[in-house]
């Protein structure tokens, strides 16, 4: 039991109070506040995990761009809070269930799946680095990529949310 | 290339006839539909004529003369070749079927000469004298069926030919179906002959066959076949129980019952057997049954047509006799005197068709006989011609029905096959024949009219009618004295001719012992001249002498009479008993349980199954968003889980 | 057991709190940011594993699955955008249309 193994069980925790917090809160800007919560507990493991670069893109875009998107379309569709109409029975007494039967097994076959491969001690000592690296050789296809796609989208968010034609 | 080998052209010839006038008749005019007719039929005749005549010159070692055309099926073990075979009894069929038919072609030419469809009529004749011939020339019994086939087909059409008449569609339907009945028999004997055999080359099967050891024990192979052969037979020919549909084909066109129905279709039946004639002395239970059901329908027939009143109705029934005495000839062993009584047959009865067809003509339409009297003079040329067949028929000694009946029944007593019985009831029969024959001469031609002279104008004959009839009539004089007896000192041509091809039968009939010692045939002959007089006697005396007798009898014996007119009420009883039961079937239980129920059911129950699987499957797209996500989560967990699960 | 195991249960757990919330809440937009809540659950277990494996394409995967869930919030903003305007509300139920 390592000072990580406790930081993460810390982070873990806070993760999953925001998301139960995001499913039970009643007003959107509640549930789009705890999801930053999560977000950033979620950086904060990346860190842990050893994926820098990836944190902070985390934090950044995720949740400090779409985050506040999110955010921005509440407050100009002035979402209230929801409405409480009756949820059919079944619906909780076999969702719920099923829900967790769902995640027990993911977690379950995930983690059987052995350690594989581990190769000791070949951690990268600059993922960072090594990720630009990669992202800018063998996966830079794809990259420029997305670009587009990135341009598409806003082409699309830009005419989606015209007011008239 | 002989003529022989090309033989194919005398039935390809009528074809191509009928090809040209059901094709292209309707705008013809009649003299062109004439030309095309009769054309063929006549270069038909003539070709004949000319292969017969080449046929004469041939050695005995090559007869048959059989000729292979091309291989029709090939399948297995089976082969059948399209193939002719021409053998003396080929000769004297070809000669009956195209010269009495080339006659009749000219009489038709004057008697439909008002008729609507007259190019339908004449190609519908080509096309049965197609179908008469390739069944006469066949070597095989496949080949011998198609003409078989063919021609009940083209009866269907032509006794139909007035197919707006409801009563002539049903005769036509009748004969087909009633015929079918028959075919149905032939074809299983077919497929027994097969399976026995291993060929349905007819030769090579009688030559088979004779090898084979005579069954006296009853029912064997050869037995079988002899009897499902005789049910095509009786289907065709006419016999009990399926005759019932030729009186009714008297609807057909008059031209039609001569030649179809008297002189040459009818007839395919005793060719049949004839040909089989092997078979058939191999199988002497068959032979009984043949000789009793002829015999039988003989004098059935013959007790029908006492008192019926329609001219060609007591022309249809005397057919049906006539053809039974053909049968009993064959039953009897004795086939080439009954293939003798069919060729004089096809002379005398195709002449009284014809001649009826005059009278009918003459009358303006008019056929029940009681409508008709004292014709002799105005249409005497008819009267001579029908009085001739009526002679013949009735079997007075010099005429060619003589020569033929008395040897017919002659054999029916002295062959070993033969009885007394048999002879007894072919006597009592040759009785009645002349009897309803001179009732028929007396009641149209003689006595006094009893129709409206202003209303009918009774008229000759064209001459393109009274040439065939004077033809027929000398015919049916001296066509007899080619095989007169050897009690008259003549040699008898005719069996002499015809006895390469019941060779074997005769051989048979050698080793068994005659029922009646030889001495006993003038006394026969005797018997059967006196039975003909008294018969003769009789009618005259009811219809000339004392007329009103006739109406007197008739009274008394009312229930008898009105039994014999209609028919034993066969038909009625076949109505109840088969067309009733079956149209009932047919509409109950497979119209309304199995088609309407059964198969529209399951046709459309996957239509309704289709539907309500869609109904159901509809209900998934609700437009209800949060049910979509239900669904996709369900999904995406069961793909999660199959996956899991397989990679197991 | 080392870290990136309870990465991978924990991630398990956000996904499945990810469903929960995309099929039982009402309002549009709290189901969109469940769906992100998903995407976010996916990527962690990616690092997880791509610690576990040494592997750094799946920290690259995890990359380009960051910028396609920002281009799809901006254009699914978009349409929710318009799909506020016509219905009026943002109850998911109220959008039906497409009912039998």
């Amino acid at each position: 039991m390592t000072v990580e193994h406790i930081l993460f069980f810390i982070l873990a925790a806070v993760a999953v109070g925001g998301a139960i917090n995001l499913i039970l809160l009643s007003h959107p800007i509640h549930s789009a506040l705890a999801l930053i919560v999560v977000m950033v507990a979620l950086a904060a493991i990346y860190l842990l995990l050893g994926a820098e670069l990836l944190a902070m893109v985390q934090i950044i875009v995720y949740a400090g761009a779409i985050m506040v998107l999110f955010v921005f379309i509440i407050m100009l569709l002035n979402a209230g809070l929801e409405e409480r109409t009756s949820l059919s029975r079944a619906a909780t007494w076999v969702g719920l269930p099923c829900g967790a039967i769902l995640t027990g097994i993911l977690a379950w076959r995930m983690t059987i799946s052995g350690p594989g491969p581990f190769a000791p001690g070949a951690e990268a000592a600059d993922a960072s680095g090594a990720l630009s690296h990669m992202l800018m050789t063998s996966y830079v296809f794809p990259f420029e990529l997305t670009s587009i796609l990135i341009l598409v989208a806003i082409l699309g968010a830009v005419v989606l949310a015209k007011r008239d034609f | 290339m002989s003529l022989l080998d090309n033989a194919w052209i005398i039935p390809a010839l009528p074809l191509a006839g009928a090809a040209v006038n059901g094709l292209l008749g309707k705008r013809f005019t009649k003299p062109t539909v004439n030309a095309v007719a009769l054309g063929s039929t006549t270069l038909a005749f003539l070709y004949a004529l000319a292969v017969v005549n080449e046929f004469s010159h041939l050695p005995a070692s090559q007869i048959p003369f059989t000729h292979s055309y091309f291989t029709w099926i090939s399948a297995g073990s089976l082969s059948i070749d399209f193939a002719f075979a021409i053998d003396q009894l080929t000769v004297l069929m070809l000669m009956v079927v195209t010269g009495v038919g080339w006659l009749i072609h000219i009489y038709a030419t004057g008697y439909m000469a008002h008729e609507e469809g007259y190019y339908r009529f004449f190609a519908y004749l080509n096309l049965f004298m197609f179908f008469m011939l390739v069944l006469i020339l066949g070597a095989t019994y496949p080949v011998m069926f198609v003409g078989w086939e063919g021609v009940g087909l083209c009866s269907y059409l032509l006794i139909g030919f007035y197919f707006l008449k409801k009563s002539a569609s049903d005769a036509g339907k009748k004969a087909f179906i009633v015929n079918r009945v028959g075919d149905f028999g032939f074809l299983l004997g077919l497929f027994l002959i097969f399976k026995t055999f291993g060929t349905l080359d007819i030769h090579k099967v009688v030559e088979q066959a004779a090898h084979l050891p005579v069954e006296t024990a009853g029912a064997g192979t050869l037995t079988l076949i002899g009897l499902l052969l005789f049910v095509g037979a009786a289907g065709k020919s006419a016999q009990v129980p399926l005759y019932v549909w030729l009186p009714d084909a008297m609807e057909g066109p008059t031209p039609v019952s001569a030649l179809i129905h008297a002189a040459t279709m009818v007839t395919a039946g005793v060719y049949m057997v004839a040909r089989s004639s092997t078979i058939y002395v191999h199988a002497p239970m068959a032979m009984r049954v043949v000789a009793v059901v002829g015999c039988l329908t003989a004098f059935l027939a013959a007790t029908i047509g006492l008192v019926q009143t329609d001219i060609k109705r007591v022309l249809a029934y005397s057919t049906v006799s006539q053809l039974g005495y053909m049968f009993l000839a064959c039953g009897v062993g004795a086939f080439s005197a009954g293939v003798f009584h069919l060729m004089t047959h096809a002379f005398f009865k195709a002449l009284l068709f014809l001649a009826a067809g005059s009278v009918i003509h003459a009358m303006g339409g008019e056929q029940d006989m009681r409508h008709m009297g004292g014709l002799r003079k105005p249409i005497a040329g008819t009267f001579w011609c029908m009085f001739t067949a009526t002679l013949a028929i009735a079997g007075i000694p010099g005429f060619s029905g003589f020569f033929s009946k008395d040897e017919i029944l002659w054999e029916s007593l002295s062959s070993p096959y033969g009885s007394r019985a048999l002879w007894l009831a072919g006597v009592i029969t040759a009785i009645l024949t002349a009897f309803y024959m001179f009732r028929l001469i007396f009641l149209t031609f003689f006595g006094e009219p009893r129709y409206d002279e202003h209303h009918v104008h009774v008229h000759e004959s064209p001459k393109n009618m009274l040439v065939p009839l004077m033809v027929l009539a000398a015919l049916s004089l001296g066509g007899g004295w080619m095989a007169a007896p050897k009690l008259f000192g003549g040699t008898d041509h005719f069996e002499e001719f015809l006895h390469p091809v019941f060779a074997h039968a005769d051989e048979v009939r050698e080793h068994l012992p005659a029922s009646v010692p030889e001495s006993m045939e003038h006394t026969a002959m005797a018997v059967t001249v006196l039975g003909a007089a008294l018969g003769i006697f009789v009618a005259w005396f009811l219809y000339l002498k004392k007329p009103k007798a006739a109406d007197e009898m008739e009274a008394a014996l009312s229930g008898a009479h009105r039994t014999l007119l209609h028919k034993y009420y066969v038909d009625e009883l076949y109505d109840a008993v088969i067309v009733h039961p079956i149209q009932w079937i047919s509409t109950n239980v497979f119209w309304k349980v199995v088609d309407t129920g059964a198969i529209d059911g399951a046709v459309n129950g996957i239509g309704y199954t289709a539907r309500d699987l869609g109904y159901g499957a509809r209900t998934v797209q609700s437009g209800n968003g949060r049910s979509y996500a239900s669904w996709l989560v369900v999904g995406a967990a069961a793909v999660t889980v199959i996956f899991l699960w397989l990679g197991h | 057991m080392p870290l990136p195991f309870y990465a991978v249960v924990l991630s398990a757990i956000l996904f499945g709190l990810g469903v929960m919330g995309f099929v039982f809440k009402r309002n549009i937009i709290t189901i969109f940011m469940s769906i992100e809540l998903m995407l976010n659950a996916v990527n962690l277990s990616f690092v997880a594993f791509s610690q576990m494996r040494h592997l750094l394409q799946g920290q690259v995967f995890v990359f380009f699955v960051i910028v396609v869930a920002a281009a799809e919030a901006a254009v699914g903003m978009g349409i929710i955008l318009q799909v506020a305007r016509n219905r009026q509300s943002l109850n998911i139920e109220r959008i039906d249309l497409l009912k039998l």
